[in-house]
């Protein structure tokens, strides 16, 4: 009964393994999730209340001081962390490069990232993602490529941000083109869905499931410079459903307190009192540095 | 009937949706003032238990919430609320609210790769779908507690006076079953 399935498997439990992915993406809602680089960093991080950790050599901010071919971590790394925690394991990919997702596939991890904070491998092609068991999460910066992601076999998105800055404005760029975007395509008449589909470059029935729904079709994250509580309760007040905090909080005085505070901000992101009280005395911040000051955008890679 | 749910973290919107499809009321637990408005059930969502665990501490409701349900607050927890009521767990030192006579084994199916669905009895009703995600089962439960579920003999759900648990998901489909033994549980709690 619970035996792995392949993706050579009957369309019947093909489409069930999406579905059970999915889930697994429902049951982060509310949480928060941390990029970790070494098993120590993964036992804080579940200790200060992550529901998922992301395995990494390196966080963004180091990833893009380093510069080079950015690739997917080492197995053993990411073997390392498994069994330093209890919650969900996630690890990246680079976009396009199936082969990478079928290692972390076969060391069990419970979520790709098929993510632009890595190289790209492929300038055309995403993975079909649908070919795997193991869910996918992919950046996207508005409705289309979210879509896009959604129909190559994506379980869950989040916006793509600009990691490794500190910096939140292209998170909140990206948060409310969509929402705005999913918006606009809910208060269409039936007969213009038809046109939208066409300009967003995504099937129909996508297009009519945001049109009938108002939402997504899977769980959707914010990811990409957020490091203080405020920035999390900021997201969470756009519309999202979780966050992704990448170098906000290894980079920061005090990692622990800071991840802590920012779980706490996402479970309470309407309360303005508590979130005074989570801001105070957090130590030094991500020292960041501003979205328009860097050569590099990864959010542009992969659209 | 008013039904308080749990919403610290994890699938909390969905049980939502399926009482208001069933007509019936809730509101969402986030920290303790929340508790100041009456209630006549309780849902813990799945989710991660140790952060639901760690904010239930920090926020101080732990103890309430336990006060509650030991004075016959009708309370039910999937998946990740059965972890916090479970009174222990096999493979990990923290418990939580620690109220059920149950011991229970974390992600006993493994990682995302072994999470399923099937079908089967619960309390004697029919082929209930049951999804399961990294989900837990009940390795032993005491002589209080009535088995409700099985699959591949292992419990799944499972009753002790006025606490309920399943280890997986009714609130993901559309099956309402469960959710309806929940609510007759909280009516025949709010008629004595």
């Amino acid at each position: 009964m619970t035996q792995v399935q392949s993706a050579d498997d009957t369309p019947t439990q093909h489409a069930n393994r999406y579905e059970l992915n999915k889930n697994l993406a429902q049951m982060l809602k509310g949480g928060v999730i941390m990029d970790v680089t070494t098993p120590e960093q993964a036992r804080i991080a579940e200790d200060a209340g992550a529901c998922a950790v992301m395995a990494l050599e390196r966080i963004p901010a180091d990833i893009r001081a380093a510069g080079g071919v950015s690739r997917m971590s080492d197995p053993k790394m990411i073997k390392g962390m498994q069994e330093a925690v209890s919650i969900p394991v996630m690890a990246k990919c680079r976009i396009g490069h199936f082969v990478e997702a079928q290692i972390l596939q076969a060391i069990d991890i419970d979520f790709i990232d098929e993510s632009e904070v890595l190289s790209p491998a492929d300038d055309t092609y995403h993975i079909d993602k649908t070919r795997f068991d193991v869910p996918f999460v992919c950046g996207a910066r508005n409705l289309g490529e979210a879509l896009r992601r959604i129909q190559e076999g994506a379980a869950m998105i989040r916006t793509k941000g600009e990691p490794g800055t500190g910096d939140v404005v292209q998170a909140v760029t990206h948060m409310r083109a969509m929402q705005s975007e999913i918006r606009r395509v809910a208060g269409m008449a039936q007969d213009e869905l038809y046109e939208a589909a066409k300009q967003l470059e995504v099937p129909y029935g996508l297009v009519k499931y945001v049109h009938d729904n108002g939402k997504l079709p899977v769980v959707n994250f914010a990811a990409g410079g957020v490091a203080t509580p405020a920035d999390a309760a900021l997201m969470m007040q756009l519309g999202a459903e979780g966050v992704f905090v990448g170098s906000g909080i290894f980079k920061s005085g005090n990692p622990a307190k800071r991840a802590a505070a920012i779980v706490k901000a996402v479970t309470n992101y309407t309360d303005a009192k508590m979130l005074a009280e989570l801001s105070e005395d957090l130590g030094e911040a991500m020292v960041g540095i501003n979205a328009q000051e860097i050569e590099l955008l990864m959010a542009e890679r992969g659209v | 009937m008013r039904i308080a749910i749990l919403a610290l973290q994890g699938a909390f919107a969905e049980h939502e949706k399926t009482l208001s499809r069933l007509g019936v009321e809730s509101f969402e637990i986030r920290q303790l003032r929340d508790l100041d408005r009456p209630l006549d059930g309780l849902i813990i969502p799945g989710g991660e238990s140790t952060v639901q665990g760690k904010l239930m501490d920090d926020l101080g409701l732990t103890e309430p919430v336990r006060r509650l349900i030991e004075s016959g607050l009708p309370v039910w927890g999937t998946c990740a609320g059965l972890l916090l009521l479970a009174r222990r767990i096999a493979n990990d030192v923290r418990t939580h609210l620690a109220t059920m006579d149950v011991t229970a084994v974390r992600n006993a199916y493994g990682r995302q790769l072994g999470s399923f669905s099937t079908r089967g009895s619960f309390a004697g009703i029919p082929d209930v779908p049951m999804t399961f995600i990294r989900a837990p089962y009940i390795a032993q439960a005491g002589a209080g507690v009535r088995v409700l579920a099985t699959a591949d003999d292992r419990i799944v759900a499972a009753r002790e006076a006025n606490q309920l648990v399943t280890a997986f998901h009714p609130e993901l489909g559309d099956d309402l079953t469960v959710h309806r033994y929940f609510l007759d549980m909280v009516c025949k709690q709010v008629a004595r």
